[in-house]
């Protein structure tokens, strides 16, 4: 089984965002980036099927130089390619959706990984966007996965529920975490793929169909009234809660 | 703007909450433009709520292959109708089926897409569109180039106001194709009863200070008492005393209920960016020092498993109950 992973550059969730120099983008000064989280899912649950059935595992990105990073750490996951797609810094999904499905187009996967979302733009888009592109089945959001005769019953997670879809292959599926546990990659492996080939691209650019014009970061001033858990300052909480904030 | 098409959901023969929210907030930025409500598979009491809504034109599909959802199916139906009515503007919920359709309809009309709204100001023929990014630590002001807009509006987040109209309803059914349904819902299992944390307006959630699973109880009668949904921290979870479906952080949901308390959770900057944008905050936790008293409205300090209980019991009272 041939399967393309995609993967995404983003900064570590610690991370205190603070508004850059252009008003626009993130101040990237002290921000330290790793692996989407959820694309780790998505590697993980490609490297098992291979260990199952066989096949290529490829991992791909979009980005600046600087995403080669986190292609080693795919390798160092055990991935078996790597294609960076170079070009500036992505501003809009659709030209890493048209990137990705050029790459698609070329190795012709049986299934595309990615995680359920990017923990930077948190647009959800990227899976059904790129299926759309390559006239592909897809499923999102996926928390267990079972790949059989050509076709994958997926279990999704919706509001208050979960609901199981059936979907033909070739088609693309965005992970949920649970999906699996990500391995950690081991240090002979983290060193072995320092020196493993990056299949390097040149990104083409598609005409801008979102543009940023600001950011901000939102600010709400809290009443902070903070007490000693006396039974009085409960009772004056259970006020609070029915008075001011009419939830009682 | 002429034409803006509302994808709008039912559950058990009602319009969802969502989907009367859109539909306002469709004719807020109308400006005189029509406000078309696309509804698929749904009686006619459905149309009649949505008439309620300022929805001045309601299109009612009937798709006898459609059983269950299938997001390839939905996603052809809604473009092949946009083309129709010569839409412009598409607005969608930002739940588990729009976020999956929204895209998908977006390249079908070669239209820019944004996900997950707070809120649309119309500027003319321009729409700014307001989005959280980073887990809600930075929000995006960005609009689309393109001539057909596409819009995904998180719930729970902008008012549904009634405004009654007379709309034309117009029938339609639409034959499909086996390839349309290449990805199709087989079966659904609700947990019954049980409210997310997505769609509750109040959300009672527990961290590693609640110690073990057994102690959940304590969070679940608050929960019940406030008539809110149970949620969880990232310990929590990773730890296996809860399911992911109640993670509330950077790496779970990102809820804004009226209320939201956070019992025995620190605060780490993961879960506040998943919570930040609560109306009302109350936090307990034994330590004064810990991050979440600097981002609450309401705080208390000391031992959850002998507040909880008291807490619990005391808005009881207030309800009669």
């Amino acid at each position: 089984m041939n399967i393309l992973v995609c993967v995404s550059r983003v900064p570590d969730t610690a991370t205190r965002i603070l508004v850059g120099g252009d008003g626009k983008t993130i101040d990237k000064n002290g921000v330290k980036y790793i692996v989407n989280p959820y694309d780790e899912f998505a590697l993980e649950e490609a490297l098992r099927l291979r260990e199952k059935n066989g096949g290529t595992v490829t991992a791909v990105t979009v980005g600046t130089e600087a995403a080669t990073d986190i292609l080693r750490t795919a390798l160092a996951m055990g991935v078996d390619k790597a294609i960076l797609v170079k070009g500036d810094e992505p501003t809009d999904s659709y030209y890493v959706a048209y990137n990705l499905a050029k790459i698609a187009k070329e190795i012709n996967p049986d299934l595309i990984l990615m995680g359920r979302q990017s923990i930077d733009f948190d647009s959800f888009q990227m899976p059904s966007m790129l299926a759309e592109m390559l006239s592909l089945p897809s499923v999102s959001v996926v928390s267990a996965l079972r790949v059989e005769d050509g076709k994958i019953t997926a279990e999704r997670d919706i509001e208050g529920g979960k609901e199981t879809v059936v979907c033909s292959m070739p088609c693309v599926v965005s992970a949920q975490k649970g999906l699996n546990e990500p391995r950690y990659p081991k240090l002979p492996d983290i060193m072995k793929a320092k020196s493993k080939p990056i299949d390097t691209r040149d990104a083409e650019k598609t005409p801008a169909k979102t543009t940023v014009l600001g950011m901000e970061i939102p600010s709400k001033a809290r009443a902070g009234k903070v007490f000693e858990a006396t039974d009085a300052n409960i009772d004056e909480v259970v006020r609070l809660l029915k008075d001011e904030a009419k939830v009682i | 703007m002429k034409n803006i098409l509302v994808y709008l959901e039912q559950a058990n023969n009602n319009l969802k909450r969502v989907s009367k929210e859109i539909a306002t907030a469709a004719a807020r930025i109308s400006g005189g433009a029509n406000v078309i409500g696309l509804i698929i598979n749904s009686d006619s009491e459905v149309a009649k709520q949505a008439a309620e809504y300022a929805v001045n034109k309601i299109i009612k599909v009937d798709v006898p292959q459609l059983e269950l959802h299938s997001s390839t199916a939905v996603a052809k139906i809604i473009a092949d109708v946009a083309k129709e009515v010569a839409a412009d503007c598409l607005l969608f919920p930002a739940n588990s089926a729009g976020l999956e359709i929204a895209p998908r309809v977006a390249i079908k009309l070669d239209a820019g897409y944004i996900a997950d709204c707070i809120d649309l100001t119309a500027n003319g023929d321009e729409i700014i569109a307001r989005k959280p990014v980073y887990a809600g630590k930075a929000v995006i002001k960005t609009k689309i180039e393109t001539p057909i807009k596409v819009f995904s509006l998180r719930p729970n987040v902008f008012t549904a106001k009634e405004n009654p109209v007379s709309p034309e309803i117009l029938d339609k059914t639409i034959e499909l194709n086996q390839s349309d349904l290449s990805a199709k819902v087989t079966s659904i299992t609700k947990n019954e009863g049980k409210l997310d944390v997505l769609e509750a307006d109040i959300v009672v959630s527990g961290g590693r200070g609640i110690k073990g699973p057994e102690h959940y109880n304590l969070i679940e009668n608050l929960a019940r008492a406030l008539g809110g949904a149970v949620g969880a921290s990232r310990a929590v979870v990773d730890a296996g005393w809860r399911p992911h479906s109640e993670q509330v952080g950077q790496t779970g949901k990102t809820v804004s209920p009226t209320l939201y308390v956070a019992c025995g959770i620190s605060g780490a900057i993961q879960h506040l960016a998943g919570m930040n944008a609560s109306k009302y905050i109350l936090a307990i936790n034994k330590d004064k020092d810990a991050p979440i008293f600097k981002n609450c409205d309401y705080g208390l300090i000391g031992d959850l498993f002998e507040i909880l209980p008291k807490l619990t019991e005391k808005i009881n009272k207030v309800k009669g109950l």
